[in-house]
């Protein structure tokens, strides 16, 4: 017990502090700054790609560098942005809500950061490889990917190293959640949000070793003559489709669970009313789990499965909307008569609420299966994974850090900059993608760079809002910048109506959460 | 969540997890150059490899003696013990995913393929099979060697279960020698696969670029043998740890961990013997 009981607030400073931390708030730090970060990144890749899309005919950017930006723009949108950062909020929230002094596996969870950093320096240098980054879209289908360049076993073993991080990471957040609780912080006494985060862990603990296991294959068939995905040798290249989706759906209730957890935060809040159907809450997001496992065919509806396979797979995947609907509706119903006000992170979560409701919506249009086969491949999907990804998992952790924000800092964040930026995100994220919707039905391709005359005017409009979309998150780095460096000092209890651990402590709050177990009625 | 809430244990910073991102970066780095045969790959490699191995040998040597110095509760050793069986889970998983690409090839692509008379014509859908344009093989006999492996697998899981039950009982010899066989029976069992791919490579034609077959066959049981080596080297460790008297009949969790792990090896390899060798 040297270390532990002798000062909470001990800790070394500078460089090492970061370094070598072992301490859930300093690693959750720096998850969020580093999701930041490549949320930067990956969106600049957008922002040449819609420079590109401005006007029919190539402009500024080759095709095949066109392709990498597409492909480079998703992995390090959903491994580098979306991912680590709700892994931030993890780090930051589970300990403080369940009554914890820190994460169950300290010094593995700084190892599941630091893996990060290195991981994406991998998958980045692709870039400057002989033949350049992988070209073939975040999917990496073969035989695409085993024809590509080297940049492509970069972006493999760089995948590698991402799944070590998930895994751990995961595998820690499971650990804290079942074996750190408070006495008397049942699990049917968790907040939401940990509810969600211990159901994402578990998807994350099943589906990562696929892909690992997935592009394991891919890279025998590159280097060491293996016939996985080659008919000529009795493979098939739909193989590593079922592999893939059977990792990737899950991937996307990965990346929208824990913003369903932070959204069923905030909304009671700034409702003051509890949240409506806690329990079902729970059940329906392990249902959701549950069916994530049994539709990854709807990827592929086009491949040529054969029907009773597609018939499952459809009806499979429009049972989700059952769970998602009770989701949405117990949302509604927690506001229905509350005494509603309108801070940042609510209105977050009401953009929240309509917008993805509206990607939902698109994702049960292509759920069915005649219907795909006309969508399939166009900017409809586009438009339908921006709707749930975006205004989905995107801004609910936009809200969820408004909403954390002066407790993490101490200091109360500019309401009116906040509000712009809510506002300005919302209506540049609509007028970029809602057209897409159009584009798509009329046919416009996805991952191309060059389109026909007639998509013109739609693409000019959804660059103007990318770009638009892409200026007003500088507004927000603003606003987080300012809140960190000073301001109006926060109460705990930050919000009137907030429930909840993370409110009894201090703002900011002490180094180690809860030193002594706090007690649970 | 039963013990020790009035003090919690919270190790100090540490530089291993920073040193293990470096080791595993420099590995990865210098594997995917020297697929490609690029300037420094092996040398990178290697050096990746020393400090992921150094890494270890220190990590957990701190862990070790936190452990044996009495730093940790019941509660952290809660945490350890559920966060090696979901490492399992995950290592389950990963085998599914080649189990799965095994299955769909099997029971599906090849039969597709077969039905393509106009692009694969004259091919016909009997497994074991490396695929229409693939070079002739013999496919292993599964009552030689690999009969006699699960053989040695089994019997691997009762010594370490024996070893187990001393250790319990504060027979240390008991446990010394069942380590012992443990150990033994794994590295025989390692020299017969190698043997075996040796056979495999120089007399009957079956290499990983002998089609699906060869792919599903060398992958799978490679990367169980990777386990298999693994287990090994983690039960010679808890072998020179019960020498130097660590482990108390209370207090054992990495012997625990290193049995449950030797058995998940075992239970995929009665998976591998009767879906690959077998049927």
């Amino acid at each position: 017990m040297a270390s532990a009981a002798a000062n909470h607030e001990a800790h070394p400073a500078g460089l090492k502090r970061w370094l070598f931390t072992t301490n859930h708030k300093d690693i959750g730090t720096m998850y969020l700054l580093f999701s930041l970060l490549m949320f930067f990144v990956a969106g600049s890749f957008a922002m040449v790609i819609r420079a590109e899309l401005f006007s029919p005919g190539m402009q500024i950017v080759q095709p095949y560098f066109f392709n990498e930006l597409t492909t480079m723009h998703g992995l390090v949108m959903i491994f580098g942005a979306i991912m680590p950062g709700f892994v931030g909020f993890a780090n930051w929230l589970i300990p403080m809500m369940i009554g914890a002094p820190d994460m169950a596996l300290p010094r593995l969870n700084n190892w599941s950061f630091w893996i990060l950093p290195f991981a994406f320096t991998l998958m980045l240098s692709s870039f400057f490889m002989p033949g350049g980054a992988p070209g073939t879209g975040w999917t990496m289908y073969a035989p695409l990917s085993i024809q590509a360049g080297i940049g492509m076993d970069f972006v493999i073993f760089s995948i590698h190293l991402l799944g070590i991080s998930s895994v751990l990471g995961a595998i820690n957040i499971i650990v804290t959640i079942l074996n750190m609780r408070a006495p008397g912080m049942t699990l049917m006494k968790m907040p939401m949000f940990v509810w969600t985060w211990l159901i994402t862990a578990f998807l994350l603990v099943a589906v990562m070793p696929v892909l690992a296991g997935t592009v394991t294959m891919v890279l025998m068939d590159r280097h060491f003559g293996t016939h996985f995905f080659d008919a000529a040798g009795g493979g098939d290249p739909v193989l590593y489709q079922h592999l893939f989706w059977f990792f990737g759906h899950p991937e996307v209730y990965i990346m929208i669970l824990p913003a369903f957890g932070i959204i069923s935060q905030i909304i009671p809040t700034f409702s003051r009313k509890p949240l409506f159907g806690y329990e079902s809450m729970v059940y329906a997001t392990a249902s959701i789990a549950f069916l994530s496992f049994i539709v990854w065919g709807h990827h592929m509806f086009t491949v040529g499965m054969p029907a009773p396979a597609e018939m499952f797979f459809m009806y499979s995947t429009m049972l989700i909307a059952v769970p998602t609907g009770v989701k949405i509706f117990n949302w509604v119903a927690t506001m229905w008569r509350g005494s509603l006000s309108f801070e940042t992170p609510m209105l977050f979560a009401i953009g929240f609420l309509v917008m993805f409701t509206i990607g939902g919506l698109s994702g049960l249009m292509l759920a069915i299966v005649p219907a795909d086969f006309q969508y399939h491949n166009t900017y409809f999907v586009v438009a339908h994974f921006h709707y749930v990804l975006f205004s989905g998992a995107a801004m609910a952790m936009m809200g969820g850090c408004y909403y954390w924000l002066p407790k993490w800092t101490g200091h109360m964040y500019n309401e009116t900059l906040g509000k712009w930026h809510f506002w300005l995100t919302t209506i540049f994220f609509n007028v970029t993608f809602f057209p897409m919707h159009f584009l798509g039905l009329a046919g416009m391709p996805r991952r191309i760079p060059d389109y026909a005359l007639q998509f013109t005017d739609l693409n000019r409009v959804a660059s103007i809002g990318a770009f638009g979309l892409g200026l007003t998150q500088l507004l927000w780095v603003y606003v987080v910048y300012q809140t960190v460096k000073g301001g109006k000092k926060a109460a705990s209890k930050v919000w009137d109506g907030a429930e909840g651990l993370e409110w009894t402590l201090t703002s900011p709050p002490p180094y180690h959460s809860f030193a002594t177990a706090p007690v649970i009625e | 969540m039963s013990a020790a809430h009035d003090h919690y244990y919270l190790p100090n910073p540490s530089p291993w997890p920073l040193i293990a991102s470096t080791g595993l970066f420099t590995l990865a780095l210098g594997t995917a150059l020297t697929i490609n045969d690029l300037g420094a790959g092996p040398w990178l490699l290697l050096v990746g490899a020393v400090i992921v191995a150094y890494m270890m040998t220190r990590w957990f040597g701190q862990v070790i003696a936190e452990s044996e110095g009495a730093a940790y509760n019941e509660q952290v050793d809660t945490s350890f013990r559920m966060g090696m069986a979901w490492f399992i889970f995950s290592e389950v998983m990963f085998f599914a995913a080649f189990f799965g690409a095994l299955f769909f090839e099997r029971h599906f692509s090849i039969h597709w393929i077969a039905e393509d008379h106009l692009l694969w014509p004259g091919f016909r859908a009997v497994w074991p099979t490396s695929g229409p344009k693939g070079a002739a093989f013999t496919p292993m006999n599964p009552w030689g060697i690999p009969a006699i492996n699960t053989l040695i697998l089994l019997t691997s899981g009762a010594t370490v279960t024996w070893a187990h039950w001393g250790l319990l009982k504060n027979n240390r010899a008991q446990l010394i020698v069942g380590l012992i066989l443990t150990i033994l029976l794994g590295i025989s069992f390692l020299t017969l696969q190698a043997h075996e791919y040796y056979l495999a490579y120089t007399h009957f034609g079956l290499t990983l670029k002998a089609g699906v077959y060869g792919a599903t066959f060398f992958m799978l049981t490679g990367f169980h043998g990777l386990h298999v080596t693994i287990g090994t080297i983690m039960l010679i460790v808890m072998l020179i740890r019960s020498i130097k008297g660590h482990f108390r009949p209370d207090h054992h969790f990495a012997f625990e961990a290193v049995s449950w792990y030797w058995h998940f090896v075992d239970v995929v390899w009665l998976a591998l013997f009767i879906l690959v060798y077998w049927l």
